[in-house]
Formats: structure tokens, sequence, C-alpha cells
């Protein structure tokens, strides 16, 4: 503890488990935010990712009420918030956001994507997997030529109407933190929007990483057409976020208001590493400069290098975006309770190994949507070996 | 008619008889719960609109308030939960501040630690401001806390969720979260005295008379007169939340 702050601050009330739910949210909309691009934008390089992205997106987003319910002083009355929602409440609206994003966009998108293949797998299956798959098609097993094209035509205007919704997603998120007015860390307008660049970020380098490590596990090789589409998008949407993230900083420290003092000191002690190092340098520095460099975002990337060095550099720059994205959340959700409302003290956060709202919770939590992602990909697989997919009817 | 079916209708009738006043009883019941739990006692919350006023100069950091409230409301005896704390201002002469509250003020202040010479130096009182815009009942998402007809700002233990984000909506610091209910708390103006027409507990231990407590608007009471007498000040009015509770002689330097 350092100069003053109230007494009843003392104590932290948003922990690591905090930190962790605008994380997955952000890869949930960033990873749904990918695979519209082939959906809707018919960028057809990454077409390899498109299942993929979106069966990442529903592992993550199963996973994501989890951190906030375990959180909850009194998680078995969590269900009030469907029942007596108070309409002025960001946070109310949570539930419905939720349930709208994924009953009616991921599932009937993937569902909608998948029913041929589901009938066509119903049928060439036995046991057990038979009827898995003819419950999953609901009983609409009709796969002539018009139904596929519904099937498409739905599909395409799911995504469309799935966009807004995943910026609603991460969007809402950010309005969450952006709006609270006493926390002048918190409160900026922008807050919304850099939650939703950087939530693209981190989708993008999560289906990239996935989609290396899968090819790798499955002796597949990597489409490096795809890879390189996907790094140009990553040095694309890196470039928009931390363009928002210098405008937010530029803009407090040139209003300079009363906070910026108190702001400064925590940022030169306590989010030091997390901000500086962790944050800037390792997750945007280090990567944006690679993928400048090696992908072909920038006029079809200023040196080459061979495929074997792009595939490493690739995922290495992915994996500090990640790390790089957490640190943002640790820094938006930790930053904003370590100084006093005060503005005359800084507190401390020290992270608690067991417990509930510990490490060792958190590190469970993020490795959960992995197996959910595994037990999907069983059960749907998203690439076109093994069962061969038909070919669309509107191809 | 059949005899058993001149019964039947003569049975269903008596239960509907005998039904009518229960069902109407129902649906009075949320106009007497309106009132609380004093409804019965006579007293309309609709007629009050309650502040309270703190007289800096008055204040001598013997923190009898803080002690009383713990005791009056069951709030943790530890030092990082208070319904109302005590802060300490000392500014040298350099104007440099250094501020203070040892254990919230509950057991007084040890003398002020400084090498330069003071300047000036003061108590500042605090406690849930009672905004008639208040941020905390703007974000619970399912209205657990809320305000009163009468102006005070309070937390249902028994639906609140225990999200949080209520404490990180207060600018002032005023809101805790309950170690043993699990459940967001603050002060609730001693609602459960005033509604028997006393004034909260640190109002009424305070052996200097800096607490003032009473009608905000209108009324003859010490408040309303404490509002007319002196240049009153309301902590952070440019966040928009208009607390209810009314600094005299107020420093620039509290926030």
């Amino acid at each position: 503890m350092q100069g003053y702050i109230y007494p009843n601050e003392f104590e932290l009330q948003w922990s690591l488990l905090i930190v962790l739910y605008p994380y997955i949210t952000g890869l949930v909309a960033g990873a749904f935010i990918l695979a519209s691009l082939e959906r809707v934008f018919n960028v057809k390089e990454v077409q390899p990712t498109y299942r993929l992205a979106l069966l990442t997106a529903l592992a993550f987003l199963l996973v994501a009420p989890l951190p906030l319910q375990g959180h909850l002083g009194h998680p078995e009355r969590s269900y009030e918030i469907f029942l007596t929602p108070n309409r002025q409440s960001a946070m109310a609206m949570f539930g419905f956001v939720y349930a709208w994003y994924l009953a009616v966009v991921l599932l009937l998108e993937i569902w909608f994507d998948y029913r041929q293949d589901m009938v066509r797998w119903a049928e060439e299956s036995h046991g057990a997997r038979r009827w898995l798959y003819r419950v999953l098609t609901l009983g609409a097993t009709d796969v002539s030529p018009g139904a596929l094209k519904f099937d498409d035509a739905a599909g395409r205007w799911i995504t469309i109407i799935g966009i807004p919704s995943a910026f609603l997603l991460h969007g809402y998120v950010g309005f969450i933190f952006g709006s609270v007015k006493a926390n002048p860390w918190w409160s900026s307008v922008l807050m919304p929007v850099v939650f939703l660049f950087s939530a693209i970020v981190s989708g993008i380098a999560l289906v990239l990483i996935i989609y290396m490590v899968t090819s790798l596990f499955r002796s597949r090789p990597v489409d490096m057409r795809c890879l390189d589409k996907l790094a140009s998008f990553l040095f694309y949407a890196m470039i928009v976020d931390v363009s928002l993230e210098m405008l937010d900083f530029v803009h407090r420290l040139y209003e300079s208001e009363e906070s910026i003092t108190i702001l400064s000191q925590m940022i030169e002690s306590r989010l030091f590493i997390s901000l500086i190092v962790l944050q800037l340098v390792v997750g945007t520095v280090i990567p944006l400069g690679f993928l400048g460099v090696f992908s072909p975002a920038l006029h079809r990337g200023l040196a080459r290098g061979s495929d074997e060095l792009r595939r490493l550099i690739y995922l290495m720059s992915a994996v500090l975006v990640e790390i790089g994205i957490f640190s943002i959340r640790w820094n938006v959700v930790i930053g904003g309770q370590l100084f006093s409302k005060s503005l005359r003290g800084l507190t401390v956060y020290k992270v608690e190994l067991l417990g509930l709202e510990g490490l060792a919770v958190t590190i469970a939590l993020m490795a959960l949507p992995f197996i959910i992602l595994w037990l999907l990909v069983k059960v749907l697989p998203p690439w076109e070996e093994g069962p061969v997919r038909v070919a669309q009817a509107s191809m | 008619m059949n005899p058993d079916r001149r019964r039947f209708v003569e049975d269903a009738l008596k239960a509907c008889a005998a039904g009518c006043p229960l069902l109407l009883a129902v649906i009075r019941l949320p106009a007497a719960a309106a009132q609380g739990p004093a409804g019965e006692s006579g007293y309309d919350a609709t007629e009050h609109l309650y502040g309270m006023g703190i007289d800096i100069q008055k204040c001598i950091g013997c923190g009898r308030c803080v002690a009383a409230c713990k005791a009056e409301n069951d709030v943790p005896m530890d030092g990082h939960h208070f319904n109302t704390w005590v802060e300490r201002y000392v500014i040298d002469e350099n104007g440099d501040v250094t501020v203070d509250s040892p254990n919230g003020g509950f057991d007084g202040f040890p003398p002020p630690k400084t090498e330069s010479q003071i300047r000036r130096s003061f108590f500042v009182p605090k406690l849930c401001n009672h905004c008639a815009n208040p941020p905390c009942v703007q974000v619970c998402p399912v209205g657990a806390t809320f305000s009163t007809p009468d102006g005070v700002v309070l937390v249902d233990d028994t639906y609140c969720i225990g999200c949080r984000y209520c404490i990180q909506a207060c600018p002032y610091g005023a809101r805790w979260f309950h170690p043993a209910k699990q459940v967001a708390a603050k002060c609730t103006l001693c609602y459960h005295r005033l509604v028997k027409g006393l004034v909260p507990a640190c109002v009424e231990v305070c052996p200097t008379g800096a607490r003032t407590f009473g009608e905000v608007e209108h009324r003859p009471t010490p408040l309303a007169r404490f509002i007319r007498m002196n240049d009153v000040q309301v902590l952070k009015p440019h966040l928009n939340t208009k607390p209810k509770v009314y600094y005299a002689n107020l420093d620039g330097e509290v926030r």
C-alpha cells in the first residue's frame, strides 16, 4: 500500500476470474468474426479455418459464464438476472446478450452448416453415434439441392446478423467497464471499441494457433495461403487496436485530468511489468514487427522467408499476442482497482494459488474450452477428410 | 337439483366467499410492503426525504461515530469494512497533503507524523452519500439495491447476488462486501432507527454535534437549518451523483 486508500478499498472486489471473463468472451467474438470473413466477405483463403473458428467460438462461449458464476457471492441467485433484470443496469443485459448469441447466432449457424454432413454421418455410422447424429439433425433430413441451398442462404444470413451480435457481445463487455464514471481508469467512451478490436486480434491469433497445432497433430500440411492471410488479418487488426489504444492514451495524457498523477504512478510501479513489458513490448511491438516484416500484409512481405520460417514466426507471434491481450484484460480489470478513488494512493493485488478465485481454478477454466473443443471436433469434424464433405449446393 | 350437486355448489360458493378477502389481501400486499416494516407503526416513507449535514470544523476525530456504527449495524470489527469512517487531512507548510484513517478512525488518531510545520489539519467523517442519482443503484443487475421513497439507498441482502458491481460504481468507497453474508453492504442511515423516529447511531453519539440529521427539503428541521446557515458542499459534485450528505467548511483537498 502506498499513500491513502479508502478503508473499504483494501480488498480488491474483482479478481483473476473477472480478468478471465472478458478474455474468453473476446476470444469468442474474435473467432466468430474471423469465421464470418469467409462466409460473408468471401475471403476464400481462410476457408480451412471456417468451421474450426465456429467450434472454437462455441467451446469458449460455453465456458464464458463460468468465471462470472464462480465469482458471485450468491451464485444460486444468479437466475434473478433473467427473472428480474434491472433494465438500467449494463450487467443485467449479460444473460440476454449471451443467450441471443449462443442460441440464435452460434448454434444455428453451426447447425445449418453441418446439417447435410450430419444427415450423411447418421446414415454412414452405427449404434450410439448414428443416434447422436439423428438427434442433432433435429429430424431435418432433407438434403435435396433446394434444401441445401436454403441451408447456405440461412447460414449466410445468420452470419450477417452474427457480426453485429459479436460486436454487441464484446462491445457490451467493454461498456460494463467503460460506463463506470467513478473509475477514471475505466471510464472511457473508447473502451467498448478497444475491447472489440483487441477481441478480434485475440480471436484471429487463437484460431491461427489452434489450426497450426491441430494440423501438426493430424500430420496434415498447413495451408500456407490460409496462414499468410490469417497473419495479414492479424497484422491489420493489431494496427487498428494499437491505434485506438494510443488514441486513448494520448487523449488521457493531453486532457491531464485530476486522476493523471495517480494513474501515471500506477503505470510506472504496479503495472510496469503487465502493461509496459507484457502488453506493449511482448504482446504488441515484437509480434507487430515480425508480422509486418514476414507476413504478406505489407506489399507481399518485406522479407519473404521460407514457409518453415514463416510458420514459426506466425505461431510465435500469435502466442505473444495472446499473452499481450491477456495482459490488456489484466491491466483493465486489476489496474482499475489498484488505485484509490480518493486518487491519493495505490493498493496491491496478490493472486492466490488455490481457492475459488485462485490461479489453479483460472488455469482449469482456461483449459476447459480446449477440452470442449476436442469433444466438439470429435463429434463434428471441421476438416474435410474422414467422412468426405458433400460439395455445397451453392458451389 | 341433485342433492350432491347442490352441496358441491354450496361448498364452492363458501370457498369463494372465504377466498375473496385472502385474494384482496394478496393484491394489497405490495402497497403495504412499500411502506416498509414500519408501515403498521404509522411511518409513511413518502412524507420524508432524509440527508445528513457534517460540519468539518466541529469534528474532533474521536471516532465515537465509527464505533457506534459498527456496534449498531453488525459491521465486522476489522479495519477494512466501514459504513462510516473518519479521515484526517494534514497539510504542511509546503502545501503537501497527507491523509490517513488508521482503523477507520475507530480508535481516534495518534499525533500526526510530519517533519515540517503543519499549516492546517482537520477531520472528515465519511459515509454513504445516499445520492439522489446513485450509480450503485443504476448498475445493480437484479435491483437488489434501491432508493427508498425517503431517500435512503439500501441493499436487500436476501436478494443481492454478490456481483460487486455496485462497489465498483460507488465513487466514494462507501460500499463493502460482507465477508459472512457474501453480499454488498453499506450505511443504511440506521433505517431501522429512523422509522422509529430516532436519529442514526453516529449522529446520536457525536459529542460535538458535528453530524446533523434530518429532512432535506422545506422543513423546519436541524438539517434544513444547517443547509440554510452554512455554505455547504458535496463530495465529487462533477460526477452528478447528487449526494445528500452536505459538508460545511469543507476543504478543497477533500475527495
